[in-house]
């Protein structure tokens, strides 16, 4: 891929160098609270991204993405509670459940279209939703506190702030390689061609449903990274995490930034996080403002800020 | 046996509640091809205006009207404000800028009425239990919500099948284009299908708001409800609804009702006491899972486009 000079790919540029420098800023100014915010600025990007590779070339609606959050959080949680410590186990495990849980609600959900597929995906995250509250074992409705974040045999220290998020960034920088990579492979033109005309793919004989279902998984599966990363930084995993605003909140970042854009959810995400913290240190009812916003970029700027940026350069 | 009466009768009042809810749903993404997921809100702000007009009228009944009337202006100021510039817009940006609308409600009541939740309480006269059969008693307030609920939703058939309007609005839902060449004014109707949608939404939340506290987010768990009704029932189908609603209340309330000391019977006491609350609240989805998974267009579709 050559790059181009346009707004986009600039804005992106300086949005990446910005993110692999600003513990160095951190550092100098002393302000640990943006590190903090940042970094779940990060985590919440890679969870964006993953449901982008699944909305925006797939063309899977799902309104429950972050069922995956809470699956892989509570993987790890619960391995914490259980006396396994180390990442090399959590985080492998955290993986196989997310993928395994994707496997079986996507094997399910795409037999179905539409708002159907929307509602179905939405229907198994509360169903996830409530098993997490029963789980009165890892504290039910109260959530489960993590006493100890992952270890990695003195690899890396997820207690320190810099080497944390670091690894949170490297994650996500893998992740939307992984996502570029596929993007641009067989596999994922094939999928994108069952997006524009499901019909015509199986006419020429993909078997539509199987690579549909292998995105789903996937995708599934980078979010579960994405949950094993959050619970390390909150040091809690709660059913809240999987319920369904969450959701909704993920897919926002998705169209805020651009809905089939690598970088789109990353932008939306930092947006959207930046945003909602400047609203609610100005008011403490920022959603007063954050939902009409809303609705006006719905209204106003489809393809969200990257389509906004590629118009721009058009002229 | 007065027990699984007595659960027989909530489940049909919940799921009476529940139709009056996806009633005026079903109706705009079937009329309108709109998904509208603010409606949870118009039910939570028809609690909210109840409770504050109950408390201004000190008549129950006469806060009960006012609390409609001011749900059903809200809707229609919604539809006109922002909603109908979203018809024929994909179903993803609708479910966005309707999430929006639901943050904003969500702070505007805490804004206006504070974080607590408001209590609403019953006159006298709908507190007393009254004698169904012998020895069945049955509260008078859950009754009146049964019979309410039915008189709306034959109201409902009743307008929709035998009036002009019905015809309008059910030419509407077949043929949008075509009703409009015809002549029909789609912007004025589909403004009145949503109102009406907000005044039923209202009416939900207002008779459900003694029953429960009026509190801030009291329509999203419910909402969620509502659409697995009209995806079980059919998107578009009131009749589907109606039915679907009636099951799901049921399911959903014996389930609560009984399925503990079931499980407890199969299983032992810890396992029954971790899986039954989950259960019971998974059933409906999985219900809902299960029938997707078999007739994916729900259980009585409405008739294609």
């Amino acid at each position: 891929m050559k790059f181009k000079l346009n707004a986009s790919n600039v804005l992106v540029a300086v949005v990446c160098a910005a993110l692999v420098l600003l513990p160095v800023y951190s550092a100098v100014t002393g302000n640990i609270f943006i590190l903090t915010l940042f970094t779940r600025i990060v985590i919440f990007a890679l969870a964006a991204s993953s449901l982008n590779l699944m909305m925006g070339y797939g063309g899977m609606m799902s309104f429950g993405h972050a069922a995956y959050l809470g699956i892989g959080g509570y993987a790890v949680g619960i391995l914490a509670a259980e006396g396994i410590g180390s990442g090399f186990i959590q985080w492998p495990v955290a993986l196989a459940v997310s993928a395994l849980f994707a496997l079986v609600i996507g094997s399910l959900s795409l037999r179905t279209r539409g708002v159907y597929f929307i509602m179905i995906t939405l229907a198994f995250a509360q169903m996830a939703y409530y098993v997490a509250s029963a789980l009165s074992r890892y504290g039910g409705d109260d959530g489960l506190t993590i006493y100890k974040r992952s270890t990695f045999d003195g690899l890396i220290n997820l207690s320190d702030r810099t080497q944390f998020y670091y690894l949170c960034l490297a994650c996500l920088f893998g992740g939307v390689y992984l996502i570029w990579r596929i993007v641009n492979s067989r596999f994922g033109l094939v999928v994108q061609g069952v997006r524009s005309n499901e019909q015509r793919m199986q006419a020429i004989g993909f078997p539509a449903y199987r690579y549909r279902l292998t995105c789903f998984v996937i995708a599934g599966t980078i979010c579960g990274l994405a949950g094993a990363l959050l619970a390390n930084n909150t040091d809690f995993v709660s059913p809240a995490v999987m319920y369904w605003t969450r959701s909704g909140e993920l897919m926002v970042m998705v169209i805020l930034g651009g809905m089939g854009w690598l970088f789109g959810p990353l932008i939306g995400a930092i947006v959207f996080l930046v945003l909602e913290e400047l609203l609610s240190q100005f008011t403490e009812y920022w959603a007063l403002i954050m939902g009409p916003l809303l609705v006006l970029i719905v209204l106003f700027a489809r393809g969200g800020i990257m389509g906004l940026l590629g118009r721009v350069r058009r002229g | 046996m007065f027990l699984l009466i007595e659960q027989l009768l909530n489940g049909l009042q919940f799921g009476l509640l529940l139709f009056l809810l996806a009633a005026g749903l079903t109706l705009v993404f079937g009329i309108m091809d709109f998904v509208n997921l603010a409606h949870g809100s118009l039910y939570m702000m028809g609690a909210y205006f109840a409770a504050t007009f109950v408390g201004w009228t000190g008549s129950f009944v006469l806060g009960a009207i006012l609390a409609l009337a001011a749900t059903l202006l809200l809707g229609i100021a919604l539809e006109f404000v922002a909603l109908r510039h979203l018809y024929g817009r994909d179903h993803l940006d609708q479910v966005l800028a309707t999430f929006g609308l639901i943050l904003f409600f969500n702070d505007m009541v805490r804004l206006i009425w504070g974080p607590a939740g408001l209590a609403l309480p019953l006159p006298t006269w709908l507190t007393t239990p009254v004698q169904l059969l012998p020895g069945v008693y049955y509260p008078a307030y859950r009754l009146s919500i049964i019979i309410v609920a039915l008189l709306v939703a034959a109201l409902l058939y009743l307008v929709v099948m035998r009036t002009r309007i019905g015809m309008l609005i059910r030419a509407g839902a077949s043929n949008r284009e075509m009703a409009g060449a015809l002549g029909i004014n789609i912007k004025l109707l589909f403004t009145l299908v949503f109102g009406l949608g907000a005044a039923l939404a209202g009416l939900a939340g207002l008779m459900q708001a003694p029953i429960l506290t009026v509190q801030i987010g009291m329509g999203e768990n419910i909402l969620i409800l509502a659409f697995v009704i009209i995806v079980i029932g059919g998107i578009g189908s009131i009749r589907g609804a109606f039915l679907a609603a009636i099951f799901v209340g049921l399911i959903d309330t014996l389930g609560r009702a009984f399925l503990p000391d079931l499980l407890r019977k199969v299983l032992s006491g810890a396992a029954a006491s971790t899986a039954a609350p989950a259960l019971s609240s998974m059933l409906i989805y999985l219900l809902m899972a299960i029938v997707l998974v078999v007739r994916p267009e729900g259980l009585f579709p409405a008739a294609k486009r």
